[in-house]
């Protein structure tokens, strides 16, 4: 396993995923793609489908349709996988904490391994976020 | 020969948000459509009669996050309806202010996500690299770059600062002449014309039976924006062109949004220039019994929101109606008879917002009830059902 993840760290494909969002986390996470902010220069790659996939990018509350096809998602990536959760609401369901659609947090449905805050996290944030788990993964190693 | 049913979602690429077409193709040609939504729903209604009038406005917020300043506008709007009140000048100004910045921000990402959907990836990177200056100029006026938070009943939560005005100008100025070389590079490109011309024709009848809004139908020739039928903020004080094309193919709303943001330059520099002194707040203390209605011109048509007030501090009925809601069942005019490999293209010409959309999924894939509130039950099936009724009755 511990090769596997070595390898993965050296360039990182991400595969995202909107739970019942509100489009902003998305749209900040494809601004990481562009001229400006450009995090492929970190190896990372936007992939289409979640059987390439080595990290998931998650945003959103999960609502009540999206927790079953989460579910069945997170078992169809090739593991080792980590998981990013993206803004306050995939972190702790924020504003939408009393919502009768929102019933968990996306923690209790699958493992996240790193937290990026804000409504929503800037893109230097979500950069520094994978930064900090490729840290983090890596000195497990 | 035989039918073949193309399943696509709920989670691709094509969009960022999850969203499920059936499309029913026999060999390339698309016959029929079905669009199946609610992987989005976070019952906003219910929440936000939960909260306070003023509170609200951070809930409408976040029902989508490209129209951050839309839902709050036409809710503050819908709030100052209930009672006589008077906005003040300014207030109104920086109101749109922030509703063109983000007219401007929308549809640059908009045509950036339709070159990639081309297959255009430059003129994705070029139009997302402007985009990134009008974020800059919003974050300076209002201290994000999304969700801006400057609503409220009665006016504008933050001031705008002179000395930002120059700063704010000089970063619009400098996306024009790249925009202008975009404008040229997209509307004169011989493949684009060849890819998008008489593709997904949406006829003038069409948009008139669809109901369809925006953009989508001003490319059809139905000259309809609330900012012109109606006007709100400070539309009235300038001059400034409605852009209405005839053709209704997907080339033509592509041209739509792109010569909207000069008109929505000129309106932003405009309202930059001659912002007028005065409060910015008229300090609302209760909100009596009544009802109101607030409507107002997203970046992707007519944004209209509905709030009951039972004299409480709370909204005891709050109704939304975005845009691509009613935009959506257009698919059914444009889609058929087309090839599968143009129908990505036309379902992204509507520029499709789901997180809006989604104030109707009412039940779940075994039938099962999502909402408690029984009112919304009834009121959102009664409309589903005369869309479906609409769309063909299935």
């Amino acid at each position: 396993m511990s090769l596997k993840l070595k390898a993965l760290l050296k360039s990182p494909w991400v595969f995202h995923l909107s739970t019942g969002s509100c489009n902003n986390c998305d749209i900040e996470t494809l601004d990481c793609l562009t001229p400006r902010f450009d995090i492929e220069r970190f190896g990372m790659l936007l992939v289409g489908s979640i059987k390439h996939a080595d990290v998931l990018l998650v945003s959103g509350s999960c609502n009540r349709m999206s927790v079953e096809r989460m579910k069945e998602l997170f078992e169809q990536v090739p593991k080792p996988c980590l998981v990013v959760a993206i803004g306050t609401c995939a972190g702790s369901r924020g504003i939408f904490k009393d919502s009768y659609n929102c019933p968990v947090p996306l923690d209790k449905i699958i493992p996240v391994d790193v937290y990026i805050p804000g409504c929503p996290p800037k893109p230097e944030a979500i950069i520094a976020g994978a930064v900090k788990l490729i840290e983090k993964v890596g000195s497990t190693l | 020969m035989g039918k073949t049913i193309i399943p696509i979602g709920p989670y691709h690429p094509l969009q960022e948000e999850p969203e499920f077409f059936t499309l029913t193709v026999e060999g390339e040609t698309v016959v029929d459509i079905d669009v199946r939504i609610g992987y989005n729903h976070r019952g906003i209604e219910k929440l936000s009669e939960m909260k306070t009038f003023e509170n609200s406005t951070f809930v409408v917020e976040r029902i989508c996050g490209i129209c951050s300043t839309s839902h709050p506008f036409a809710y503050t709007r819908a709030v100052e309806d209930i009672f006589p009140m008077e906005v003040s000048m300014r207030s109104k100004y920086i109101r749109t202010i922030i509703a063109e910045g983000e007219r401007l921000h929308s549809h640059l990402l908009w045509l950036g996500l339709a070159g990639h959907f081309l297959g255009y990836n430059t003129v994705y990177m070029w139009a997302w690299k402007l985009r990134e200056e009008i974020l800059d100029v919003m974050e300076i006026l209002s201290g994000n770059r999304n969700n801006y938070a400057m609503f409220k009943p009665g006016g504008v939560r933050r001031d705008i600062r002179s000395e930002d005005i120059p700063i704010c100008i000089s970063k619009i100025d400098s996306i024009v002449p790249t925009l202008v070389m975009l404008k040229k590079a997209v509307l004169d490109d011989p493949v684009l014309h060849a890819r998008l011309k008489g593709v997904g024709i949406m006829s003038y009848q069409d948009a008139i039976d669809f109901s369809a809004l925006g953009p989508t139908s001003r490319a059809s020739g139905v000259a309809r924006d609330v900012r012109k039928d109606s006007p709100y903020g400070a539309y009235q004080e300038m001059e400034w062109d409605m852009i209405v094309t005839k053709n209704g193919d997907v080339f033509d709303k592509a041209v739509v949004r792109i010569l909207e943001m000069f008109e929505t330059i000129k309106i932003l520099k405009y309202c930059l220039n001659n912002l007028p002194d005065g409060e910015i707040d008229a300090k609302i203390k209760d909100v009596p019994p009544g009802e109101g209605i607030g409507h107002i011109e997203a970046p992707r048509g007519e944004t209209f929101h509905y709030v009951k007030s039972d004299g409480t501090n709370r909204p005891m009925r709050h109704k939304v109606r975005a845009p691509t809601f009613m935009n959506f069942p257009t698919y059914k005019a444009t889609v058929k008879g087309q090839t599968i490999s143009d129908a990505t293209i036309i379902l992204a010409a509507i520029d499709p917002c789901y997180c809006c959309t989604e104030r109707i999924a009412v039940k779940d894939d075994k039938g099962r009830m999502l909402y408690n509130g029984q009112d919304l039950i009834r009121l959102s099936r009664e409309k589903t059902e005369k869309i479906r009724q609409r769309m063909g009755g299935k």
